[in-house]
């Protein structure tokens, strides 16, 4: 990308360093100077904010470690005694219950943001898949996260979820024995939990390096879908989008503190306050909110396969995105019908969400039904279709013009 | 590019194969500890069975004990539950199979099946739902939620989880359960007690 200067060193140790290594010159490159297109609205923080949530969760997740006891007999104490005991442990542990909500917030909205603006469609559909297995790594170790206090709903979550794989055909059983190194979810079980969830958020950051990597190849998208032409439809990442990120870091972190210090359980289950036990099932089971969606999908299927295979179906078809989607228009601002369809399927993950926190009776399971089917038909049917019967409104020629033309329309007079 | 003699199979060929596959077994072999280290280990097998005294159950109560981890129903029936079980036949079932560790597998879920001959009125049982695992709950006469679809409206279990309904002899009704509660291995020691595993 054309406009934007190489780092040379001018002192004779970054002359020095440089030849040696040259770490200043690659971040000069990638994060100071990298051009981004100069459109981009605040939907562009989140990626910012994604950054700081994982470094917020390690750091909570390595102090919470050092006074956490992963063992049936004593995990539940020690969270009590990190609440009542540790010195400022009930912060520390809120703002890593809480951080892992705010973590998915954030995640959510990023998704949608790249949904809208086809930031999937070529050429970051790369970017785009390892975002999928992201937010899939995200999963798997918050719910691992959501085991350790050993409360009533961290047994049966863990119990029902390693449940899935005993849907398998033949190998289900063993599997599942497997999974819990016993008969049953018990000590072994926590233990290796305990384990990966300390692994998962490192793997993590490594595959947000990846992310970032591709990202840096085609650069970003942006609200026109229009890639960059020339030097005047970008500036440099530094200070401008700097700046906007952490302006938006701020505000989010407020929204963050607003939760951790006014409602640091609402988001929580109150029989986790309940130590687990193995024989008594709560009247209620219900995974953390950003799982509910999926949740109501598994319990839409009367079949237990068919309600696994649909589960990590709904997800795993986020990969074949990039090519059910024929349209050539990335951005859905030039998309008139696309658009609408969107907000219904935003609306319907909602939807389905609330679904999932609901008892799995009568008119519950039947919307669950008939959203499950949406939420499939939008990807398997409208997208593909979509694509091919609409008519875009035109694209303006580069970034630039749109910019222009937005500020012209809003310097005129008000008709 | 290789000439045409050279196109043929080498020695290097055959060397680079060798290699791979040597490398791809001993990785394979390698990689087998740190597979099996997760599977169940020696203290947790050794938990294997358990004993339990029949003779305090009276009719119609109902207790949960743990096995391996895992709850295990005992229902002392009633004759009425054991009637209600019998009444349904073996094709009007969801689970036509015993799901009985102590008879033949593919042995049809008769109510007989599912217990030990001799000993109709004791249901003995694993009290972990076929679909994911949740404890099912036993009959509560305040509430009509252990229903069975062609059944009377009394008894057997329902798990709170995804809704699945089982019949007096613990037979997956109604609900996203593939299969029948499953019958652990179990044999009377005498008349009232029993070894479970």
């Amino acid at each position: 990308m054309a406009g934007h200067t190489k780092y040379t060193p001018t002192t004779a140790f970054g002359k020095w360093m440089h030849e040696r290594l040259p770490i200043y010159a690659m971040v000069q490159e990638a994060a100071l100077d990298f051009p981004a297109p100069k459109n981009l609205n605040y939907w562009w923080t989140f990626g910012g904010i994604l950054s700081m949530m994982l470094v917020i969760q390690i750091i909570t997740g390595i102090v919470l470690v050092m006074h956490y006891t992963p063992h049936t007999s004593m995990a539940f104490d020690s969270v009590e005694h990190i609440m009542r005991d540790v010195n400022y442990g009930w912060l520390l542990r809120y703002m890593h219950a809480n951080g892992a909500s705010m973590f998915f917030i954030a995640v959510y909205i990023h998704m949608f943001r790249g949904m809208y603006y086809g930031s999937y469609k070529a050429p970051r559909e790369v970017l785009w898949m390892i975002g999928v297995v992201i937010y899939l790594i995200m999963m798997a170790t918050a719910f691992m996260g959501y085991v350790l206090p050993w409360g009533q709903m961290s047994f049966w979550g863990a119990k029902v979820i390693t449940n899935l794989f005993s849907a398998i055909p033949l190998f289900g059983d063993a599997i599942t024995t497997w999974l819990w190194g016993g008969y049953s979810v018990d000590n072994p079980t926590l233990n290796r939990f305990f384990s990966l969830h300390y692994l998962l958020p490192f793997v993590l950051a490594a595959v947000v390096g990846l992310h970032v990597w591709a990202l840096h190849v085609p650069g970003n998208n942006n609200p026109t879908g229009v890639e960059i032409k020339s030097g005047q439809d970008s500036i440099p990442f530094h200070p401008y989008y700097s700046m906007k990120d952490l302006f938006a870091i701020a505000v989010f972190l407020m929204f963050f503190a607003a939760w951790l210090f006014f409602g640091p359980n609402y988001l929580g289950h109150a029989i986790n306050y309940e130590p687990a036990n193995p024989l008594v099932t709560p009247a209620h089971i219900v995974p953390e909110w950003y799982y509910l969606p999926f949740y109501a999908i598994l319990r839409a299927i009367p079949s237990k396969l068919g309600g696994v295979i649909a589960m990590f179906g709904s997800i795993l078809i986020l990969f074949a995105l990039p090519w059910l989607d024929t349209s050539k228009v990335r951005s859905g601002n030039y998309r008139p019908i696309f658009k609408g369809f969107f907000w219904i399927f935003a609306i319907v993950c909602v939807a389905l969400g609330y679904l999932g926190s609901k008892p799995a009776d009568g008119i519950y399971v039947l919307w669950a039904r008939i959203l499950t089917a949406y939420y499939f038909a939008h990807f398997i049917i409208i997208l593909p279709l979509l694509g091919l019967i609409e008519t875009p409104k035109p694209l303006p020629a580069s970034i630039s013009d749109d910019v222009l033309a937005k500020s012209k329309a809003k310097l005129a007079p008000a008709e | 590019m290789a000439t045409a003699s050279h196109a043929d199979v080498t020695r290097r060929d055959f060397l680079y194969i060798a290699t791979g596959a040597v490398g791809a077994v001993g990785a394979a072999l390698t990689a087998w500890p740190f597979i099996s280290q997760m599977n169940p280990d020696a203290s947790v097998k050794a938990l294997a069975s358990i004993e339990f005294d029949l003779a305090p159950l009276a009719e119609g109560q109902e207790v949960t004990i743990k096995w391996r981890g895992n709850p295990v129903i005992i229902r002392h029936r009633g004759a009425k539950e054991i009637e209600l079980a019998k009444s349904v036949a073996v094709s009007d079932l969801k689970d036509p199979v015993a799901r009985n560790a102590n008879v033949k597998d593919g042995d049809p879920a008769t109510d007989e099946n599912r217990v030990i001959k001799g000993h109709e009125q004791f249901l003995i049982m694993m009290g972990v739902c076929t679909h994911l695992g949740c404890v099912p709950q036993g009959d509560n006469p305040a509430k009509e939620y252990a229903v069975v679809e062609g059944s009377l409206k009394v008894g057997g279990w329902f798990c709170p989880c995804h809704g699945s309904h089982y019949d007096t002899a613990g037979r997956i009704r109604k609900g996203p359960a593939p299969e029948n509660l499953h019958v652990p291995e179990y044999s009377y020691l005498s008349d009232t007690k029993v070894k479970i595993g």
